[in-house]
């Protein structure tokens, strides 16, 4: 089985929002039609995205912490907005696990979006169908892009490559192992939701330098002091050079 | 939750429709009413039923697709309400016609029963589709779908005893007396959600929401400039003020207005009438209250514009 998802390590996200607009030039120009918005640069601009940067500050003053946090759909392995669809529109693959919308099915009902932890999910103010991630599932096995380019939008962009991308299923994948070894977390546990995408979190390359490291106790310089230094007349190391 | 004002009227409308239909049922096994009363109640229930169908159109983005909506009813509490709504409004209409037609009581008495039934399907259907999401704290109880099925009772006999004051005045006491019971049965077990709810605490943080252990998280920015769907479907976006209001609004008139009126004013219509008002203006503020009062926890994720 496969299991389609992305890590994101939020340890070098610099917040960005290259995956934002990338994700929405994207699936705004795709074959599913446009990403409504309104009023994109009037005072109270807002409009359907599958991706957002979220900032979050960490510890109180002065010893704080600015998080970014990118947020879209966790193409959970036991979604809870899959069940209660009515009508069958919000699916889950099984070849690959996405969990997709069929818009031509929606009937705009929200009852998924109300059924999704994370706020996963948007409805569309215009065509009135909910979206929300797809994995670039129209990139991804794209037989006309090159195959380095068949890789969501959204990693494309990152310029500090902070999103992965592949199958977490397969353990010996970049992104498994990037889980594995750098502690990959999923969001809200609590809900038993198993989000297939996971976050990498902050790390911090600490030193920690004890005191007897700074002032060694045994300092080649002060064992040398303690031997006994050779008479000026004996023969020294040079003097073999010498004879 | 934003309430959603399509939902509010679907869910009280047709719980008052389903519970008028019980309370025509109930005379009809224990004391034979007249068939014409039978079919003029039948009728009103259905125009309730029908009047929250409509609403609940409103709800919806693409109305004209609401027949794809029975498709998923293995899994769907929404899917199965979709198939048991119409069944029960047919159910409704041929246990009318049965009376209207004076068939025989046998007859009408069948359809009855399989109406209760489904008049009860609907019920749990309903409060289902509240009841069945985890992390919706507040609705996630058995209290949610008995509340559902109080009320819908209450305001249904409170119509019932209305409505029988004008048809047929000897079953208007009776009606009443039971509109008491049951209101009063309504508003113990709400009063019993609102003390569970007020106890609750929520099991998502924002430490567990990003992931971060950290006692102190504050959200800076939210990824949009205006709002989103996200900041308009999860919150009410009224002060604590409006809410508090609409609860003492609805614990003072979905029964213990409509009790005085049902105790003491049993034969008049205007009376009876006016207690059913009283209590579906209550049920339409207790609807807005257990949307408002539900707390989802996308809502960690928006909690500052800037
Ligand atoms: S993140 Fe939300 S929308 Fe995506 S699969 Fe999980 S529950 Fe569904
Ligand atoms: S909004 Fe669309 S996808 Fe979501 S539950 Fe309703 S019909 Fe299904």
């Amino acid at each position: 089985m496969t299991q389609l998802a992305l890590v994101i390590d939020l340890n070098v996200c610099v917040g960005c929002h290259a995956c934002v607009t990338s994700c929405k030039q994207w699936n705004t120009s795709g074959e599913a039609g446009y990403l409504s918005d309104d009023n994109p640069y009037g005072a109270d601009p807002t409009g359907t995205f599958f991706n957002r940067v979220q900032t979050f500050e960490v510890g109180e003053f002065p010893k704080t912490e600015t998080v970014h946090f990118p947020k879209s759909c966790l193409h959970c392995e036991d979604p809870p907005c899959v069940p209660v669809c009515p009508t069958g529109a919000s699916y889950k693959r099984a070849e690959d696990g996405i969990v997709l919308v069929d818009y031509d099915k929606c009937i705009g009902c929200n009852y998924c979006a109300w059924a999704c932890p994370y706020g996963a999910r948007e409805i569309d103010e215009h065509q009135k169908v909910m979206k929300k991630c797809t994995l670039c599932v129209d990139r991804i096995y794209d037989q006309a892009l090159p195959e380095a380019e068949r890789k969501p939008a959204c990693v494309m962009a990152c310029p500090t490559s902070a999103r992965l991308f592949g199958d977490v299923h397969d353990p010996e994948s970049e992104v498994s192992r990037a889980i594995r070894d750098r502690g990959g977390y999923a969001l809200m546990p609590e809900w038993g939701t198993q989000p297939a995408n996971h976050y990498l979190p902050r790390r911090k390359a600490v030193a920690e330098i004890h005191p007897d490291e700074l002032t060694r106790h045994d300092n080649p310089l002060k064992v040398d002091g303690q031997l006994p230094r050779p008479a000026p007349g004996e023969p020294a190391l040079d003097d073999v050079t010498s004879w | 939750m934003r309430p959603a004002w399509s939902v509010i009227l679907f869910t009280t409308l047709a719980g008052a429709g389903q519970g008028l239909f019980l309370a025509l049922f109930a005379a009809d096994l224990f004391a034979r009413a007249p068939p014409d009363f039978a079919a003029a109640g039948a009728a009103v229930a259905l125009g309730l039923l029908a009047a929250g169908l409509a609403a609940s159109f409103f709800h919806l983005g693409h109305p004209e697709r609401a027949w794809r909506s029975a498709a998923m009813w293995r899994t769907s509490w929404l899917s199965r309400e979709v198939i048991v709504l119409p069944a029960f409004m047919a159910a409704v209409a041929v246990y009318g016609l049965t009376h209207a037609l004076s068939y025989d009581r046998n007859i009408s008495l069948l359809i009855g029963a399989a109406a209760t039934v489904l008049c009860f399907a609907l019920f749990v259907c309903t409060g289902m589709i509240y009841a069945c999401l985890p992390f919706l704290q507040e609705w996630r109880t058995p209290l949610t779908v008995v509340n559902f099925i109080a009320f819908g009772c209450a305001s249904g006999f409170t119509a019932a005893a209305a409505l029988a004051a004008v048809r047929y005045p000897a079953l208007a006491p009776r009606y009443a007396l039971a509109a008491l019971v049951l209101g009063g049965a309504a508003y113990l077990t709400r009063l019993a959600s609102l003390a569970r709810n007020a106890r609750l605490r929520p099991k998502s943080t924002l430490a567990t929401a990003i992931g971060i252990k950290h006692p102190k998280i504050v959200q800076i920015a939210q990824g949009a400039m205006g709002g989103s769907f996200n900041t308009r479907e999860f919150f009410h976006g009224r002060p604590r003020e409006v809410v508090r209001a609409a609860r003492w609004a609805f614990l003072a008139l979905v029964f213990p207005l409509p009790a005085l009126l049902l105790a003491f004013a049993q034969n008049s219509f205007a009376a009876l009438f006016a207690a059913f008002a009283l209590q579906y203006a209550g049920l339409l503020a207790e609807r807005w209250y257990f949307f408002a009062e539900a707390k989802h926890p996308q809502n960690l994720y928006y909690q500052a514009i800037a």
